[in-house]
């Protein structure tokens, strides 16, 4: 017999891989590709509002849960740094660093720990931290860097507008799609695809988000509800007035290839926290973070709307979870 | 601009109006007629609405009082206690009949000390669940598992675990014998009782119903069914039944109390200020 | 042939079926065994034997106390011993018969030879008596009594037979070793099934994980009418009866509804290898199957062994507890219950006995929910666990109740999966036990 005193517990008696901790490393594993593209068409202030973006952010955790509210103290389980990785990835590259620590305070502050921490906060709190900060310091937030090649200078860089905001910009002053297009105003869909465009500094290029979301694809951290019907629906949506009129809505390749569509779609919706439990709920999620993101970038006052769409619509998730059941076996 | 002004001034009032005449239509109709008792009563029950009185809340028990005045005597807010009910009384026009303070007691002296833990029990801290698994950390099949569950709906915060023991205390200063602990003890272990006069009283802290030798192998201080006690005080008030020793309140505690309490060989009797005593 | 599997929630354990490749052995007869007197779900047994008798092997010791209750025979012969009670499976105290064993003299009625019989003499009715006075429960864990599926309540009809060879435990393999061993005697229980509740077709589900057996029925079911070898894609809980239904028929079992309102009775291959030596051979359930294994045992190994003989003997003769052993677990892994002593004897439903280090075993600290819906996911009944922690820990036991905490089956899903550790099951069951109180109460 051994020394050992033996152990009762309930069954199961084994347990499976997966952590909160290695979800959470996972998902910032997958945002390396996006932040490697940043570093290279944004050079060191892309690294500069990353690092106090996370720092920030993993600080803010620590100090709120060991001081104010007296608990264990989990930073370790990644999901501030994760948070403030997010918050980064919204920001422009030129973010003046006082300003980046004031949207931490309030990602950690406001939108997770007066909820009570991981797991029980309502809304996105990257995102809530980036609307702060949009309504807050709007002038800051809409200029952005040129993207440059591999540039590690410390000098201020050239500004310009986003995409979406050219769009916006040119219609309302009567010019269509068509004659942007030609004056080069807008950038290529070669060029949004692969992030070499103006924009917060994580969102720029499609290809390297995408490549991440195959990545949590693979790890099934995510499942393929949310982003699928996310933007297909944008396609769908934006498609339809495209169409409809190709002169005065831009093509539904062009919608979810720039602006904040790709980020949103994998990462940002995709929160676990905030989005609805089931596969079905998942979709209607989805789908409402289309259908309010292509309506904001048609009609509302900002140029981009897909951080608008998904917190109105993490609003909507505890109804969502109430009005789509999982589906019991054995019952039609 | 004037235009504006009256007609947001009648809008309102408007509005004012309809809403006041369709909550005054529906005070009138859904009138519930409820004798004003009610709230008196139950303005003076103390609001813990733990049901120890066996009516879900104060309000369930004040109601229960006031449309049952026949049947005042049966009713009992332990809570609340003798004052408490006195005031009711007074309400109801009745006469209180006195009743003996009480509070609970653990029927289990099995601390780690005592019952030293063999096994270890991991997962959800609860003592129904550890019940339904396993006779307890020290092999006894009755013993208190220290899990909590009692302190857990103590709504007074009159119980907590002790950290050496493992075994709940009961604080005498807040229980109200609502008799919480007794229903949600997985294994019984806790009795109401009188508090005794002059705060005196003796109790077997022991549920065991193995024979003496099975007891004793798990908890040193387990009830062994030896009917020594029931030698010292022979009626009805100490008796042995399937190996485990019971002593009901009335017995004599101002004189026997401390012999009881000397006859156990295993020290299953325990005495609240009553002195052990060789006779 | 396709494989077929269940669509509903479902995870993949780690195998871990360590002693897959070790033939059964007969073990030893033990010097005393301890037979328990409740081994089945239903009315404990009630004892025919007292102090000093002479028993057989086989010779019935206690007779069934019930409709949902069976009959258990001696495994040794031998003298009775004193009435007396050791800690059982359920970790309190059960009462035992205790037979010294003298020799292994066996009833006369049972043919001892290991010779196929496969020509099924018997009737329906006959064969349903048989397997009831043999005390046949279901061997893959939940010792219900098998009897009772032979008798087909009014107004149901048998369609179909299913024979479990899932084993979708991990570290499991009797019910693999028995396929591959007693292939052909399983093959002639699953006709005399079929016969006995009317039926021309039997399915015998058997996961790819054991490819081995699968090729090796399928040859020989050929020899047999009506009986087909259904390979199955690997996925826990498969072998749990309304996912094995799903996957092998479609058909989804309501909650409450037994499997032979649909037309379908589901036995698991140790019982019908049971069966099959019960009607061919007249032998009572007194042997079976046991797994004994783990990571750090030095033999894992299958061995058939006489019911109530000590778990000791046969952890010794698999090389004796790991030094580091911190939980004995009998079944499996996923469902198997905690043992608290290696005493504890065996019984009809010990399909296992894994040795698990600390590191096997061991929980990581509990952390918060990240509403991540992965134990629904898993869920194979689309239940929502997530939910029922939440409603235990507020103690809400009515909204639980609503919650259908009372249709889940336990398999371990979602408390494996859980990310934050939540011991989900735990509450699960610590619900269920409430439920029941309230439910009592409410009778009153």
């Amino acid at each position: 017999m051994s020394s050992q005193m033996l152990t009762i517990s309930s069954s199961p008696h084994v347990n499976g891989e997966q952590t909160t901790q290695n979800i959470m490393f996972g998902v910032i594993i997958a945002l390396l590709p996006a932040l490697m593209v940043a570093v290279i068409f944004f050079g060191i202030g892309a690294i500069k509002v990353t690092v106090a973006a996370v720092a920030t952010c993993v600080l803010f955790e620590y100090l709120i849960q060991k001081y104010m509210m007296k608990s264990t103290v989990a930073i370790t389980d990644g999901s501030a740094a994760l948070s403030g990785l997010l918050l980064a990835f919204n920001l422009p590259s030129n973010f003046p660093i006082w300003m980046v620590v004031a949207g931490s305070l309030v990602t950690i502050g406001i939108a997770k720990m007066s909820f009570g921490g991981l797991g029980k906060n309502p809304f996105n709190p990257a995102l809530v931290g980036r609307v702060f900060l949009l309504v807050s310091f709007p002038v800051h937030m809409t200029n952005w860097p040129v993207p440059k090649w591999l540039d590690f200078s410390f000098a201020d860089s050239a500004t310009g507008a986003t995409a979406l905001s050219v769009l916006k910009e040119g219609l309302a002053n009567g010019q269509s799609v068509g004659e942007m297009q030609k004056l080069m105003e807008l950038p290529s869909h070669i060029s949004l695809f692969l992030g070499q465009v103006g924009g917060s500094l994580g969102e720029v290029s499609a290809v390297a988000l995408l490549l991440g979301g195959i990545y949590l694809l693979y790890k099934e951290i995510i499942t393929w509800h949310i982003p699928v019907s996310f933007l297909a629906s944008v396609v769908v949506i934006s498609g339809a007035f495209w169409l409809f009129d190709s002169q005065q809505y831009a093509d539904p390749i062009f919608h979810i290839v720039s602006g904040g569509i790709m980020l949103g779609a994998i990462f940002m919706a995709t929160d676990m926290v905030t989005s609805p439990m089931t596969p079905k709920g998942q979709i209607i999620f989805g789908i409402g973070c289309g259908l309010l993101t292509v309506i904001i970038r048609m009609y509302g006052g900002y140029p981009e709307g897909v951080s608008f769409a998904i917190l109105i619509m993490n609003a909507c998730v505890p109804l969502i979870d109430k009005m789509v059941p999982a589906k019991r076996f054995g019952v039609k | 601009m004037n235009d504006l002004f009256i007609y947001s001034v009648l809008t309102l009032s408007g509005i004012g109006a309809v809403a006041a005449s369709i909550l005054f239509v529906a005070s009138k109709k859904f009138k519930v007629f409820e004798d004003p008792k009610i709230d008196e009563v139950e303005e003076e029950l103390p609001s813990a609405n733990c049901g120890a009185c066996g009516f879900p809340g104060c309000r369930g028990f004040a109601e229960a009082i006031v449309n049952n005045p026949d049947d005042f005597d049966s009713f009992n807010c332990p809570v609340g206690g003798n004052d408490v009910m006195k005031k009711v009384a007074a309400i109801m026009g009745k006469e209180a009949t006195e009743k003996e303070p009480t509070i609970a007691v653990l029927k289990c002296n099995g601390s780690r000390q005592n019952a030293p833990q063999k096994i270890i029990y991991s997962g959800e801290q609860n003592c129904a669940l550890s019940h339904s698994m396993f006779s307890g950390e020290s092999g006894c099949p009755s013993g208190c598992l220290g899990l909590g569950d009692c302190v857990d709906v103590c709504n007074f915060g009159a119980l907590y675990i002790d950290e050496e023991t493992w075994l709940p205390v009961v604080d005498e200063e807040k229980c109200t014998s609502c008799g919480a602990c007794v229903n949600v003890c997985p294994r019984g272990l806790f009795e109401i009782m009188p508090r005794g006069k002059d705060n005196k009283r003796i109790y077997v802290a022991c549920m065991n119903t193995q024979k003496g030798a099975a007891a004793k192998k798990n908890c040193k201080v387990a009830c062994i069914g030896c009917m020594k006690c029931t030698k010292v005080y022979e009626t009805d008030s100490v008796k042995v039944t399937n190996f485990c020793s019971y002593i009901s309140p009335d017995v004599d505690v101002e004189n026997y109390g401390s012999a009881i309490i000397a006859s156990c060989p295993t020290k299953a009797i325990l005495g609240v200020n009553v002195e052990e005593q060789k006779v | 042939m396709k494989t077929k599997t269940f669509t509903m929630g479902g995870i993949h354990p780690a195998d871990n079926k360590l002693s897959a490749d070790k033939p059964i052995e007969e073990l030893e007869i033990p010097i005393e065994v301890q037979i328990p007197i409740a081994q089945h779900i239903g009315a404990p047994a009630k004892p025919v034997v007292k102090k000093g008798d002479k028993v057989k092997v086989g010779t019935l010791i206690a007779e069934a106390g019930g409709f949902i209750s069976a009959n258990i025979h001696s495994s040794v012969s031998g003298t009775v011993g004193i009435a007396k009670e050791i800690v059982g499976t359920s970790g309190y105290l059960e009462k035992v018969i205790s037979i010294k064993v003298e020799g292994d003299e066996w009833e006369e009625s049972i043919i001892k030879s290991d010779e196929l019989k496969k020509e099924i003499t018997l009737s329906p009715d006959e064969i349903q008596a048989k397997v009831k006075e043999a005390g046949i429960v279901g061997l893959g864990g939940a010792t219900f009594p098998s009897h009772v599926k032979f008798a087909i309540p009014e107004g149901c009809k048998a369609e179909m037979v299913l024979i479990n060879g899932v084993e979708c435990e991990p570290y499991l393999t009797a019910d693999h070793r028995l396929m591959l061993e007693k292939g052909e005697e399983i093959l002639v229980g699953t006709s005399i099934a079929m016969k006995a509740l009317g039926v021309d077709k039997g399915v015998i589900g058997i996961e790819e994980n054991k490819p081995d057996a699968i090729k090796h029925l399928t040859k020989l079911a050929e020899n047999y009418s009506g009986i087909l070898i259904q390979p199955l894609k690997v996925q826990y809980p498969q072998g749990g009866e309304k996912q094995l239904i799903k996957s092998i028929t479609g058909k989804e079992v309501t909650a409450g509804a037994l499997p032979i309102h649909y037309g379908l009775a589901v036995f698991n291959v140790g019982t019908i290898f049971a069966v099959y030596e019960a009607v061919q051979k007249n032998k009572p359930l007194i042997d079976r199957i046991v797994t004994v294994t783990g990571k750090n045992v030095s033999k894992p190994s299958n061995y058939k062994v006489r019911i109530g003989t000590p778990l000791k003997e046969l952890i010794e003769k698999a090389g004796g507890v790991p030094e580091n052993t911190a939980k004995i677990v009998s079944g499996g892994p996923m469902m198997g219950k905690a043992l608290t002593s290696t005493e504890i004897p065996a019984t009809k439903g010990t399909s296992g006995v894994l040795l698990f280090s600390e590191k096997d075993t061991k929980r990581a600290d509990e952390t918060a929910c990240i509403r991540c819906g992965k134990c629904s996911t898993v869920c194979c009944l689309g239940l929502q666990p997530f939910l029922f922690a939440a409603l235990v820990r507020k103690r809400n036991w009515e909204k639980l109740e609503e919650a259908h905490v009372m249709d889940c089956l336990e398999c371990g899903s979602c408390s494996y999966t859980c990310p934050a550790n939540l011991p989900l099951v735990d509450l699960i069951k610590l619900g269920k036990i409430e439920i029941k109180k309230l439910r009592e109460a409410r009778k009153k």
